[in-house]
């Protein structure tokens, strides 16, 4: 008798105990991200909500990026995701993640109150979270995501260093920057840099310059598979890096160098010129407070089009869907993005806003980044990206260029064979 | 009286079969299951988040053995495994045998040459690719051996190290054996330290030189030891890939792509988890396979 009596005491103690401690949680919000530069602001920000409305928030850092990436996949597999997280993925997958019921859908909370939250952000910072109607990707319209700073991806130019080389004022065209970047290899000054050791990044550079040469709408059409790689402006897009190269415009080394070690050489002052996001601007100020350099778009080549860059959303956190504190994350992102929050974390990381009312109080450099804002375009924003199998062949391709083991034509005939074999499998595997 | 003895003889070998029961659940847990699962995913296509997966039997399978990217990765983790095998183990081996005899700092010698293998893979290869930069500032190089090469009147050999074809894998795999070595040269040492030195003593006295000594008593003694090496080496180096992500990033076009990292860009990059399963599987079968056959050799040597 006693022994069932300790036994019912005992069931019913750890029944309690496991409820208090759901209780406790439901006032707790976990936030997974990858940011080490933001690491010690968002601390404060979470010790600052906290002290407001009594909820808890814990920033859990993992970096870098890419393990952080495979983090998320592996527990959006095991559905242990946080409560708020960010998708450092393509599209597509970000699509899967929705599908797979793991994404809350936004769009209502950014609707509400006269779509005050909504119009408080850069478009097309909330552009890369969102899905239109009659997408490729199978997901119901809506924004799944919110951006907490915007970025873009733009070339700059060290001041001091082109005045060594007589040039006074940056280049307007593509001619004129080859032109530049002989002359300052007269003077023994290395003229271009960028982390093109990081595929996407030569693949940025390429993409800016086909939408210059071609047009995004041709563009496009070459994801559908309806223009060949072998068109000659896509020859055209090949050959400037060829030109490059023949101009002695790029830095030793640039095709296996990481962006935090380009980041490095332009701060250092070993390059003239630099192809980096607005994140560069926290980075240069780090390594070099004094360094005396200004921000410019990628020179053109067509100046009938524009220069359309890669740029939007600079990091998103989405909302865990099956997360008992939902609305309070939710409510959390909104107070994350509101304009005092927004002022924070400009002034201590140096990064672009997502807040458009935030821009008053930004480092005029960054202000030369946040004004080319409306040139921005994103692969997370196109109707139809490329297969990423052909796309390793296109970078690498690019890579091959660079190092003189191929040319242009050559490396435009393999990308080309490359889509049409991808083509194929994903016709027959339609029809399985 | 039969039946009592099956009955005793099931009862021994079912308290038997408890004993070893946990080490079997733990095996089957983490190594069987995990091996179905992947073979089980190598047969669909999937991308690693979605909740359904197309199963596609052997296509994965006839595409990779089409795939000309992965058997160049292949043949650039032979490369890298031949230097390890020569290079490594031929250093590894002549280090161990110095420091088997009475000479000076045997001790510190032990202690220098085992600290390389217990150094971070990414630090190593941060370090390495730091010391390999072909960068300048100046006019002058920044990476340390271009600096020493151009200071010390060579500087038709500075050079871009990792971003030359002819040079990068060359650069990498000479790293590995620089950070393996240690490795080896532990096994060696515990190895030469078990033969007896009467033979060495009897082989003297039969008026046997150094070589003799070496070919007739060192290397038939040692024979075993070489041999697990080479398998550990074979092993290690061809799964090699931490070093090439942290010396050359993403790559020198395919230059420097080694299995693991064809297999990294398949989950990764293009996601798709089936196929990266696949080379996995591929892979695995092509090690178990080498292995196989090197303990075949082994074994024949040790009766020879």
């Amino acid at each position: 008798m006693k022994r069932t009596i300790a036994l019912v005491l005992s069931i019913c103690l750890v029944m309690v105990v496991g409820c208090a401690q759901r209780t406790g949680d439901l006032n707790k919000i976990v936030i997974w991200h990858w940011m080490t530069d933001r690491d010690t602001a968002f601390q404060e920000l979470a010790r600052r909500y906290e002290q407001q409305t009594g909820v808890k928030v814990v920033f859990e850092l993992y970096a870098p990026s890419d393990v952080y990436s495979h983090k998320i996949v592996a527990s959006a597999q095991a559905k242990i995701l946080p409560d708020i997280f960010g998708i450092l993925h393509k599209k597509h997958i970000v699509a899967e993640f929705i599908k797979s019921g793991v994404v809350a859908d936004l769009t209502t909370d950014f609707n509400a109150d006269g779509k005050a939250w909504r119009n408080s952000l850069f478009p097309r910072a909330l552009a890369v979270n969102q899905f239109e109607a009659d997408n490729p990707y199978g997901v119901a319209p809506g924004i799944y995501g919110v951006p907490i700073d915007v970025t873009n991806i733009q070339m700059l130019y060290n001041k001091a260093l082109l005045a060594k080389a007589g040039v006074t004022e940056p280049p307007q065209t593509y001619e004129e920057f080859l032109d530049v970047a002989q002359a300052l290899y007269r003077v023994g000054i290395e003229g271009f840099v960028s982390g093109w050791g990081e595929l996407w990044m030569v693949e940025c550079f390429a993409s800016n310059y086909a939408f210059n040469i071609m047009g995004e709408d041709k563009v496009m059409a070459t994801h559908r598979g309806e223009v060949p790689y072998t068109d000659p402006d896509w020859i055209a897009v090949f050959d400037l890096f060829k030109r490059l190269v023949d101009h002695h415009a790029l830095i030793e080394g640039v095709v296996t160098k990481a962006n935090k070690y380009a980041e490095q050489d332009f701060a250092l002052e070993r390059a003239a010129f630099a192809f980096n996001g607005s994140w560069c601007v926290n980075v240069y100020h780090e390594m070099n407070p004094e360094l005396d350099y200004g921000v410019m778009l990628p020179p053109r080549v067509n100046m009938d089009r524009p220069m359309r860059i890669w740029g939007g959303a600079g990091s998103s956190f989405v909302v865990n869907d099956l997360s008992l504190r939902k609305d309070k994350a939710i409510a959390f992102l909104k107070w994350l993005t509101a304009k005092e929050q927004q002022v924070f974390l400009a002034e201590k990381t140096k990064n672009l806003p997502a807040n458009r009312t935030a821009l008053s109080s930004i480092p005029q450099v960054l202000a030369d980044f946040a004004a080319a804002m409306d040139d921005t375009t994103h692969p997370s924003v196109w109707p139809l990206n490329e297969d990423p199998q052909v796309v390793e062949v296109f970078d690498k391709g690019l890579q091959s260029i660079i190092i003189g083991e191929k040319t242009p034509a050559q490396v435009a005939a393999e990308v080309q064979k490359a889509k049409a074999a991808r083509m194929q499998k994903q016709q027959k595997r339609s029809q399985m | 009286m039969s039946k009592r003895s099956a009955l005793a003889g099931f009862k021994v070998n079912f308290e038997n079969f408890l004993f070893v029961l946990p080490a079997v659940a733990i095996f089957a847990v983490f190594y069987i299951y995990p091996f179905y699962e992947i073979f089980n995913l190598s047969l669909h296509e999937w991308n690693g988040i979605s909740l359904t997966k197309q199963f596609i039997g052997f296509d994965n399978f006839r595409e990779l053995f089409q795939d000309a990217v992965w058997w160049f990765s292949m043949k650039n983790a032979l490369y890298i495994t031949f230097i390890a095998l020569t290079f490594q183990n031929v250093l590894a081996f002549a280090l161990a045998m110095a420091c088997d005899r009475e000479i000076r700092l045997k001790g510190f010698y032990r202690m220098i040459f085992f600290i390389p293998p217990v150094l971070s893979e990414i630090v190593v290869g941060l370090i390495w690719s730091w010391i390999l930069n072909a960068g300048q500032q100046g006019g002058e190089p920044i990476g340390l051996l271009n600096f020493a090469l151009d200071r010390f009147g060579f500087p038709n050999l500075v050079h871009n190290w990792l971003s030359d074809p002819k040079t990068a894998l060359t650069c990498i795999a000479v790293v590995h054996s620089w950070k393996g070595f240690g490795w080896g040269f532990v096994i060696f040492l515990a190895g030469f330290q078990t033969i007896d030195r009467q033979l060495y003593e009897a082989a003297k006295v039969d008026g046997a030189g150094f070589w003799d000594s070496f070919w007739n008593v060192t290397i038939p003694m040692m024979l075993p030891v070489i041999m697990v090496v080479i398998i550990l080496t074979i092993l290690g180096s061809m799964q090699a890939f931490v070093l090439i992500l942290s010396m050359v990033g993403q790559g020198l076009v395919y230059h420097t792509e080694v299995p693991v990292t064809r297999i990294l860009f398949a989950m990764t990059g293009s996601s798709r988890f089936g196929y990266a399963c696949t080379m996995g599987v591929t892979f695995g079968g092509i090690l178990i396979v080498v292995s196989y056959f090197l303990n075949l050799m082994s074994k024949r040597m040790k009766q020879a």
